[in-house]
């Protein structure tokens, strides 16, 4: 409401309020929120071009895309990159390939990172448990190209410090990194390696938020700590828990791009190659554009329908909302 | 106490043993890394380092030091992460102040937040990206590592998560004392704000500090590659002739001391921030994303 833009006369007068017309509501809702537009153009223009345009960019999943042609003069082929790829048996060993590791990593976040907490939660000693904290944290934070050179450095089978230790109880060298099976072994054993800890401090929080009062009833009523675990700590970490391993099962298709590129090479390629490697591979060392494309729309409309599935799980089963 | 029984004792003992050993196993890695390139090359390749220097030396690190290409790379990987903070940390800020508002007071408010939410559900994938990026005129420029990822739309939430929980008088007193919405950004909520905004600062200086893909992707001359891309190319993928460390050097100090150096030189500036990014996460960052 702008005071200006009333008559001094009428302005004394109680007048019934009337509804301004279309332009003036207009007018005066730019007035008010023009600066929060303003605020919001840089995320927006960048967000336009560099995340949606990309959306857009899908089509040529359809086309036979030369760089020379451009977006306008390629032509279209339909869904025949689709059908070359569920035709051809290395496109279908790669996708079995993602979905066993995501899968097995996915369990493997699911319990180790509960299980860590309710340990840790065990700890009398606080400096202990601090110490132990700020160890465990510490992997989650190094790139997936400086765990890659060190643990390419310790399970060599020349002499790396894991294959020394294994030695040591008689055990033959193993090839971590260059024999498949242990390919997939390793990376889903050094992936929870660096996470289980940051997965943690979430359900660690959940415990640290539990009423002191609950535990002094149980044990005055005589529950011992084993009970008190379980019928206190672990329930009050059971919502969280939900939301947790729902929302995990939208990552039924990311297998860890960073991880893999760091720790691969073609001798694993049969069991450890997976859909981003491929596409990498493919699209861009092999420039094969649009079938490249199309098997990343492929992983995109899976992983959309999933996160979809899983938020709108988490949501319903444990009140869990985003924003 | 109820915590006296024997069995809860042969746990408790049990319990601090395998925190310990799980403890440890996080950090050994880094530390023999960190051993070997302290170690000299006879002890390094004789494959009898274990924990601790064998033979200590600091050439390895003379070597990486004087190593023209490595410093280089080291200084875009320090630009690369100082510039690529800025520019997300501000973009962010401006955008997440705007979202915080209900959609009474700013209508539209949904929609752009869905505009964005749906960023984190659907993308075009690697290869559109890559073609868009080649196309805008920020390709082999340190820009395409930069601006493409600037709208982290997770770190975007947790912001205007924090900045809805301000208590709503501050934001009333301003605008009651005449300020607008920038005054009210700029002088009010950034300030208050300030412990949110250096977790977050810590966070995105981590994740350009990680960041070696777009390097490799957007920039054609390894001579631009910032620390982590260069460090990907070199370690991990083996090509150390390009690089120009000179051969005659490189009889006296092996591969593996000089790699490991050129490995922990990569960790460093994380194992530096750690201590402040520790301080902070545990409360930040999901006491303030898990909110009942």
């Amino acid at each position: 409401m702008t005071m200006a833009a009333t008559d001094s006369s009428t302005a004394l007068r109680p007048t019934p309020q009337k509804r301004k017309p279309i332009k003036g509501r207009w007018l005066s809702y730019v007035r008010k929120t023009w600066p929060l537009h303003v605020l919001l153009l840089p995320a927006l223009i960048i967000a336009l071009i560099y995340n949606y345009t990309p959306m857009f960019g899908i089509i040529i999943a359809f086309m036979d895309y030369e760089p020379w042609l451009g977006v306008n003069e390629s032509p279209w082929v339909g869904w025949e990159h689709f059908e070359y790829l569920f035709s051809y048996p290395d496109a279908k060993q790669v996708i079995w390939n993602t979905i066993i590791i995501a899968s097995l990593k996915i369990v493997m976040q699911m319990f180790v990172p509960v299980v860590f907490a309710l340990l840790l939660n065990e700890v009398r000693l606080t400096w202990y448990k601090r110490t132990a904290q700020t160890l465990v944290y510490l992997p989650h934070f190094l790139s997936w190209v400086v765990l890659g050179g060190i643990f390419v450095d310790i399970l060599s089978i020349r002499g790396g410090i894991v294959n020394r230790f294994l030695g040591q109880f008689g055990i033959e060298p193993i090839f971590f990194l260059a024999d498949g099976d242990w390919f997939r072994i390793t990376v889903i054993l050094s992936d929870i390696w660096k996470d289980f800890g940051f997965s943690a401090i979430i359900f660690l929080a959940a415990i640290a938020g539990i009423n002191p009062a609950l535990y002094e009833a149980a044990s005055i009523d005589g529950a011992n700590r084993w009970k008190q675990v379980l019928h206190i700590t672990i329930p009050a970490i059971l919502p969280i828990f939900i939301v947790v391993v729902t929302l995990s099962l939208g990552r039924v298709l990311d297998a860890g791009f960073d991880q893999i590129f760091n720790l691969y090479n073609p001798l694993v390629y049969d069991k450890g190659d997976i859909i981003d490697t491929f596409v990498y591979r493919v699209g861009l060392q092999g420039a094969q554009f649009s079938f490249a494309t199309a098997v990343g729309l492929f992983k995109s409309i899976i992983g959309f329908i999933l996160i979809v599935i899983s938020y709108r799980m988490a949501y319903k089963w444990a009140g869990y909302r985003i924003f | 106490m109820q915590y006296r029984s024997t069995s809860y004792t042969v746990f408790q003992i049990f319990n601090f043993v395998l925190i310990g050993v799980l403890s440890l196993l996080c950090i050994l890695p880094l530390l023999h890394i960190f051993a070997v390139s302290l170690s000299s090359r006879d002890a390094a390749t004789a494959n009898i380092v274990n924990f601790w220097p064998v033979g200590f030396t600091l050439a390895a690190y003379e070597q990486t030091i004087g190593n023209q290409n490595f410093l280089r790379a080291l200084m875009i990987g320090f630009q690369r992460t100082i510039l690529g903070t800025v520019v997300s940390m501000g973009i962010i800020t401006m955008a997440a102040y705007s979202l915080s508002k209900s959609n009474l007071k700013f209508r539209g408010r949904n929609m752009y937040a869905w505009f964005f939410v749906f960023m984190m559900l659907f993308n075009g994938g690697l290869i559109p990206t890559y073609l868009v990026v080649t196309k805008t005129g920020i390709y082999d420029s340190i820009w395409a590592l930069v601006i493409p990822s600037a709208v982290n739309v997770w770190n975007m939430i947790l912001m205007l998560n924090f900045f809805r929980n301000l208590p709503s008088e501050l934001e009333d007193a301003a605008l009651i004392d005449g300020a607008g919405h920038f005054t009210t950004l700029f002088r009010i909520f950034i300030p208050i704000s300030m412990p949110a905004i250096a977790t977050m600062t810590l966070f995105t200086m981590v994740f350009h500090w990680n960041s070696w893909f777009d390097g490799i992707i957007y920039l054609t001359s390894m001579e631009d590659y910032p620390l982590a891309s260069f460090l990907h190319t070199v370690v991990v993928k083996e090509n150390f002739n390009e690089v120009g460390v000179d051969l005659e050097n490189l009889q006296e100090i092996s591969n593996r001391t000089v790699k490991s150096s050129q490995i922990f030189i990569g960790a460093l500036p994380i194992l530096l921030v750690y201590p402040f990014l520790q301080r902070y996460f545990v409360k930040g960052i999901v006491l303030g994303s898990v909110k009942e």
